[in-house]
């Protein structure tokens, strides 16, 4: 039997469940601790309780927001040396140059610029500045930053500069952490330079927490191999995983979305999932997340990789309501919602009062809630309505209707029938659909490239091909892989039909 | 001549990407450079043609390429100043002033760029009031001036002289070849103009206008009023329509971004439908199928909410925009300014009429 446990650490739960072949076999619930490690180990003695078998899981993956809060919270963060191969282009706006100032000034320890990198059709800019990437890497060494992120003009379409930079360190420094951009990002040298500097921030961060998650792994002892959960809703080894902590960004949404796929057997439909504070809605193609193809700020730094395409609403089961005018939030209570919501026996009235009242759900003391005007709650469900229907109006690609699968703690919050939506489909274990879709992730590879003088047929096929290796390459079956996404753009003022083009395929993990 | 403080090049950038009508490039490496610049004590001076003598020459700026390989490639102050250097050198006579070519996009700040390493002041105007796709898009073209001799420089010290050209159109295929083969991005200095052409042919106090509408954008912002209103009390605009984009396609033909977008009314608008063509920017609008407006009158789609300018490389559907038009310069809406821009100029057989008119 296929046995995988799949883990959310979120800001306030973290959700285990256990998945054997394709059903739930069991699924627990409990407040995520300062450590991180503890909230982990306590899940996962639960969920064993529910279910011994949880013990000889072949698999164990983790989701966790641990290293965007760092980010955002600007704590445990490394101090990193920037490498920007272009040199003479771009001079004049060297890395960390659109960072907020009190993140630079943490995280920034030496910044290198040196000649190199490539033109967009793949002919080199000037000559690789070898022999001051040594320079550079002894430098650096003698500083003792043993964190470095390298950026060269063009790398996602010829890597050759950044290789060779990496290859240059690991000789004068060997041990030195190095992050690549362009194994991080696509075309945009800011924002790809960007990610590699905040992955490189977070090494230290991720090596020592992908080892917790292991301790306590072991501890609770399961000997499964354990993967961490990436922002596109697959999975790489943890080994592999704690040099890339910016992949798994934005892995929580996205695993909701992933368990809400799997939960509704449904590929393509509309995912809304309703938390304590926010509303996630997000757009499920081939039963993954489609995914922003545009800028996406992270703790105020600029960046372009892979995430999943949301609209967030200020909607949750701890929205503040006001009553005259009405008013649905933006404010929440959040965590707080089970002192000072009015079922609770606080005294503001929320989102979960309102529905409560309306009997959309039972929680707390209905009696409190009573004497709430009925114009009220009803006019306040109108409204929580349109939001959500606007909100899916956003996300959709075209104006056919579509199937919307509701998932969250709040999910009671979505109408059974909303504007421009075939169906709304409540599924089991809603609640923790995102450590079901940390359970079932798979491997992907992506390839992101300007071809010229093809036919769009051979562009994509090119890419797709150059994908599937990726793929295999991070582990998975190639018998499995299928593609997910493709997408291409021709491109204003560049020569001979110049089209732009990105494929990114998925496959199972090779046994 | 008056000093621009870094605030007014932060509404430039705003009210100049609202100018670009679609198209012109997003201006915000551009934008990054000047905080650099400004941060180690530049302040650029923002000159009045009337202060020109009549003799004196002003370097004409601007980037050239593919908007992609700018974002590899980012843009520097000194292959802007290289271009101008070099068409002295060309010439043999030094430049008074910069100006930019088109205010529209990332271009209304290249003059600044360059502005701040030759130590010269930024002329306030350009020859577009706004972006074109195209060379002859100018006022200067349309006054007839002479289109050559031009600079182009990249920042490998690569740099090349367009001596002579039998037209525009080989003005902008010879200069076009030349860009490609340095990598698809360049600075360029066009062909340079006397302080009088400047005052006679110029669109004249445009660099103003984008830093007044960036700047009731941001007060609007931040006194939580609609920067719609704010943009449309500043330059005497009208809205033209407010709905979400329900189809797009996009191709590129010739080097251009050529496409169309169809945006379902909402509110006061519901019911309708609007219909947008462009070619890198917006060339004509429809109202339920009637042309309701087009070029050479600027056609502004901004996101409803936050009031910020949508390229037509960013399109998308679902996105709720607000179509607006504002006034063209009168040299465009001259016979000869409609045949350079007009409506005919981009491929559509509609006679020119003014929303304004």
């Amino acid at each position: 039997m296929r046995r995988r446990i799949g883990i959310d650490v979120g800001g306030t739960n973290t959700d285990a469940v256990l998945l054997e072949d394709d059903g739930v076999a069991a699924a627990v619930k409990t407040p995520t601790t300062s450590d991180v490690t503890t909230g982990i180990t306590k899940a996962l003695a639960a969920l064993v309780a529910q279910a011994p078998g949880a013990r000889t899981a072949q698999a164990v993956m983790i989701g966790t927001t641990h290293f965007t809060n760092a980010v955002v919270q600007r704590r445990d963060l490394g101090r990193v040396a920037a490498v920007r191969i272009g040199l003479p282009s771009g001079a004049s706006l060297p890395p960390f140059v659109d960072w907020p100032e009190d993140l630079a000034e943490l995280v920034r320890a030496e910044v290198v610029t040196l000649e190199g990198g490539h033109e967009f059709d793949g002919r080199p800019l000037v000559p690789f500045d070898a022999r001051g990437m040594r320079a550079a890497a002894r430098r650096i060494r003698e500083a003792g930053i043993t964190s470095v992120a390298v950026a060269a003009v063009f790398s996602p379409l010829n890597a050759a500069g950044e290789e060779e930079a990496a290859a240059i360190l690991a000789e004068e420094y060997p041990g030195v952490a190095v992050t690549q951009s362009h194994r991080l990002g696509r075309i945009g040298l800011l924002e790809r330079e960007n990610a590699a500097l905040l992955n490189a921030c977070l090494i230290e961060l991720a090596r020592k927490t992908t080892r917790a998650f292991t301790e306590a792994l072991r501890a609770s002892g399961i000997a499964a191999p354990l993967y961490l959960t990436q922002n596109d809703g697959t999975v790489m080894l943890a080994e592999v995983a704690e040099a890339y902590p910016v992949y798994s960004f934005a892995s929580g949404p996205t695993n909701s979305m992933r368990g809400a796929a799997f939960l509704s057997k449904r590929d393509e439909a509309l995912v809304v999932d309703v938390g304590g504070t926010t509303t996630d809605i997000g757009s499920l193609r081939h039963g993954f997340p489609r995914e922003a193809n545009s800028v996406v700020e992270i703790g105020g730094v600029r960046t372009l990789f892979r995430m999943p395409d949301l609209l967030s609403l200020g909607l949750g089961g701890g929205t503040r309501v006001a009553r005259e005018p009405l008013a649905i939030g933006p404010t929440s209570v959040g965590y707080r919602l089970t002192e000072q919501a009015l079922v609770f026996g606080g005294d503001v009235l929320t989102v979960t009062d309102v529905a409560v009242a309306a009997g959309l759900i039972d929680l707390g003391d209905r009696a409190r809630v009573a004497s709430l005007p009925a114009a009220l709650v009803d006019a306040a469900l109108v409204r929580i309505r349109g939001m959500i229907e606007e909100g899916v109006d956003r996300m959709k690609t075209d104006a056919g209707l579509v199937p919307l699968i509701a998932v969250g703690g709040g999910s009671f919050l979505v109408p059974a029938r909303l504007a421009g939506v075939s169906e709304v489909l409540n599924v089991p274990h809603q609640a923790v659909a995102n450590a079901v879709g940390a359970a079932i992730a798979q491997v992907s590879g992506e390839v992101d490239q300007i071809f010229q003088d093809l036919t769009r047929e051979e562009a994509i096929a090119r890419a797709r091909r150059a994908a599937e290796d990726k793929a295999v390459a991070a582990g998975a079956d190639r018998a499995t892989i299928n593609v997910v996404e493709v997408e291409d753009l021709p491109l204003a003022y560049l020569p001979g039909n110049s089209l732009r083009t990105r494929v990114r395929v998925v496959g199972d993990i090779a046994e | 001549m008056r000093p621009v403080t870094a605030d007014e090049i932060e509404s430039l950038a705003i009210g100049a990407w609202i100018l670009g009508t679609g198209g012109g490039g997003s201006p915000y490496l551009a934008l990054l450079n000047m905080r650099q610049a400004y941060r180690k004590g530049v302040v650029c001076q923002l000159m009045d043609a009337s202060e020109l003598a009549d003799d004196d020459l002003v370097a004409v700026v601007s980037n050239m390429g593919a908007p992609l390989v700018g974002q590899e490639r980012l843009t520097d102050p000194k292959t802007m100043a290289l271009a101008v250097t070099m068409m002295e050198e060309y010439l043999g006579r030094k430049f008074r002033a910069l100006m930019s070519l088109e205010i529209g996009g990332g271009n209304s700040i290249q003059p600044f760029m360059g502005a701040a390493v030759l130590d010269l002041p930024v002329i306030d105007g350009d020859c577009m009031g706004r972006a074109f796709p195209e060379a002859q898009m100018t006022s200067f073209a349309i006054h007839d001036l002479r289109m050559y001799p031009l600079t182009l420089a990249d920042v490998r010290d690569n740099a090349v002289v367009v001596a002579r050209a039998a037209s525009w159109k080989w003005m902008e295929r010879i200069s076009r070849k030349a860009c490609v083969e340095v990598g698809s991005i360049a600075s360029t200095c066009k062909a340079p103009r006397t302080g009088k052409e400047i005052k006679e042919c110029a669109i004249l106090g445009s660099t103003t206008k984008a830093i007044g509408i960036g700047r009731a954008v941001q007060a609007a912002r931040r006194a939580h009023r609609d920067p719609i209103d704010a943009v449309l009390e500043v330059t005497g605009g009208i809205k033209l329509f407010a709905g979400k984009i329900h189809d797009i396609a996009r191709r590129t033909t010739e080097g251009f971004l050529r496409g169309t977008a169809a945006i379902e009314g909402l509110d006061d608008f519901r019911g309708h439908t609007f219909r947008l063509a462009f070619q890198n920017e917006f060339a004509v609008g429809w109202l339920d199928d009637v042309p309701r407006v087009m070029t050479p009158d600027l056609i502004c789609v901004v996101d409803t909410v936050a009031g910020d300018a949508i390229g037509t490389e960013t399109l998308r559907y679902g996105q709720r925009v607000t179509v607006l038009a504002l006034p063209a310069p009168p040299i465009l809406l001259t016979p000869k300014g409609i045949e350079h821009v007009g409506p005919r100029a981009f491929g559509y057989d509609l006679e020119f009429r003014s929303v304004f008119a």
